[in-house]
């Protein structure tokens, strides 16, 4: 009996990330709710400019790769083209939440039937470690060598807080995937994010807290540590948005 | 044939699209154009089309990026400033090898320019715009009537040819009215089994892509577009010629600007000189040949623009600098008149 296999919806390619990243857990985690939706054949991702930029190697499903910071307004003209199939965006923190924050925040006030997996590890990884619009007050990048400091740099976006203001969205919630009991919860909120696309419910974003030890300059170990010590902590785990749930509740 | 009808020539350009099987549009408000926009948000709920007022230029042409991707025709419109910001998703699109429709009813510039008619984003829209190395196929009504047809011939030639249409016109164009009969051909099937419509697990997934890390495959990539373009080159140069075969002097001129170089050309006629017209259809393919072929019986070219001369740079090398070419302009939203053309081409007479 196969107790444990790797999803369907993967390929075969191995996965350029650096050792100790958990763009790997996060990746495994969407193939899974697409193993469990059985939805692999009619699937849509789009890449994004960062660390993932190579997830249309990875996803066996059609892919599309898009320009930086537009993969939410590539994947409304996917969705309105094919409103059966599902389409989901894979993107990091520069991406979706410094150029591509226009094309985040009107996709999700248009209550847009995708699923947005947003990878946050506050920190551009692909370029080099520069500060991201989610690098903590203090955290030293290559663009922020003294520390970010907040006064000239500004204060890291809270993609989730300011997203759940829209009365567009359906769903909003961060996960982590620095522990197994974070993993699990992380699993089932990317599940629901794509069955409520499923059920036609709209906009469903998931924001995964990672690390990114290589840019951070950690073990492994550590910078799953430094996730719970520094990143949870600024950006607190939870549902931010349910308006089923909400409908329901009412 | 359907009768005539009286049209605005942006809503022209609508409805053809939408007989050309257009059923996505993506744009965002700019003056002149408006009215392409409006005219979509009425028809398409109408038809099971789709229309999104996105939130930027950008978006907009991210948004045609997507539905490009899944194999259905889909154009985007916009003036001027607005096609500035659609050229980073215009180079995607040409990267990832997808027919696509772009309008630009151009307004004088650079910046915020003006609101009036204008030729000046010629080397934007011919000579690449967005980063790299890529062409659209660029073709220039001077009516009404070719605004409804050269819509869906860029519809089809950018299926042929798995590469992005351009339509540029300018703010009188886009503005005036005129009688157009719109066509009623049912629009040229192509397959396209590199879509990403799913794979129904029955074929390996197909990917839209622009992305070449390696060097060896970039360079391939782009060599085989380039292979693709110079069949565009040979096959899809659209002209008129007018009065041509035994001129001295040539007016080369495209759009609103031909129309008037057309009166200077036959006041120059009554005048006593031998005056004719070269209007491209196409500016992309640039009808080089054929203004070659001129150069060896004309005695002079000039070229007429609402520019600060950007088409004559094409003259020149289309004709190797072997005859005298000057310039007959206006810009920022002015006009020329035909006594102005027509002063330009006597004036040219003299010199040749």
């Amino acid at each position: 009996m196969i107790v444990f296999q790797k999803p369907k919806s993967l390929t075969d390619a191995e996965f350029h990330y650096c050792p100790g990243c958990t763009h790997g857990i996060i990746h495994r985690l969407v193939a899974e709710a697409i193993d469990t939706l059985g939805i692999e054949g009619r699937t849509i991702g789009v890449a994004p400019v960062g660390c993932a930029v190579m997830a249309y190697n990875y996803f066996a499903c059609d892919m599309a790769e898009a320009a930086h910071g537009r993969a939410p307004a590539m994947a409304t003209g996917i969705k309105r083209s094919l409103p059966e199939n599902i389409v989901f965006t894979y993107q990091g923190d520069g991406d979706l939440a410094s150029i591509g924050m226009a094309e985040t925040v009107h996709a999700a006030t248009r209550n847009e039937n995708i699923t947005v997996i947003f990878v946050n590890n506050a920190i551009y990884g692909m370029t080099g470690g520069q500060m991201a619009p989610t690098s903590l007050p203090g955290q030293v990048t290559q663009t922020s060598p003294y520390g970010r400091d907040v006064k000239t740099a500004g204060y890291p976006i809270r993609v989730c807080e300011m997203l759940s203001q829209l009365d567009g969205p359906e769903y909003i919630a961060r996960v982590a995937v620095n522990n197994v009991k974070n993993v699990k919860a992380a699993g089932k909120a990317i599940l629901k994010a794509f069955q409520n696309q499923v059920d036609g419910k709209g906009f469903s974003l998931v924001e995964v807290v990672s690390s990114c030890p290589t840019n951070w300059g950690m073990t492994p170990e550590k910078a799953l540590q430094w996730v719970d010590e520094k990143m949870i902590p600024y950006y607190p785990l939870g549902v931010y948005k349910d308006r089923s749930a909400e409908v329901t509740a009412e | 044939m359907s009768d005539k009808v009286l049209m605005k020539g942006n809503e022209a350009i609508a409805e053809a699209a939408i007989r050309a099987g257009c059923r996505h549009y993506f744009g965002y408000p700019i003056t002149p154009q408006t009215e392409l926009a409006a005219y979509m948000s009425k028809r398409m709920p109408k038809i099971g089309g789709v229309f999104l007022q996105a939130e930027s230029e950008i978006a907009a042409i991210n948004m045609v990026y997507g539905v490009a991707g899944t194999g259905k025709r889909v154009m985007t419109s916009s003036s001027s400033p607005g096609v500035s910001l659609k050229q980073e998703g215009i180079s995607y699109i040409a990267g990832s090898d997808l027919p696509a429709l772009i309008v630009n009813v151009e307004r004088g510039g650079p910046g915020l320019g003006g609101i009036q008619p204008s030729q000046s984003d010629y080397f934007q829209a011919v000579k690449g715009g967005g980063h790299g190395d890529y062409h659209l196929i660029v073709l220039t009504p001077a009516s009404v009537q070719e605004m409804a047809d050269l819509t869906g011939l860029a519809f089809d030639l950018a299926d042929k040819y798995r590469m992005p249409a351009m339509l540029l016109a300018d703010g009188t164009t886009g503005q005036m009215m005129e009688p157009v009969q719109l066509p009623e051909t049912e629009p040229v099937s192509v397959e396209k089994p590199w879509a990403i419509t799913g794979t129904g697990m029955k074929r390996k997934h197909n990917i839209i892509n622009s992305l070449y890390l390696q060097p060896e495959e970039l360079e391939r990539t782009n060599f085989e577009r380039f292979q693709r373009y110079a069949q565009v080159e040979e096959n899809e140069v659209r002209y008129e010629s007018f009065l041509t075969e035994d001129a001295d002097i040539v007016v080369v001129a495209f759009g609103i600007a031909a129309r008037v170089s057309k009166n200077a050309v036959l006041a120059a006629r009554k005048a006593g000189v031998r005056a004719g017209l070269i209007r491209p259809i196409t500016v992309w393919p640039f009808p080089k040949k054929q203004l070659e072929a001129l150069s060896h019986t004309a005695k002079g070219f000039l070229s007429v623009e609402l520019s600060m001369g950007q088409m004559i740079e094409d003259v020149r090398l289309s004709i190797h600098d072997k005859r005298p070419v000057r310039l007959c302009n206006r810009a920022g939203g002015m006009i020329p008149s035909p006594d102005e053309v027509l002063a330009a081409i006597l004036k040219m007479q003299e010199e040749v």
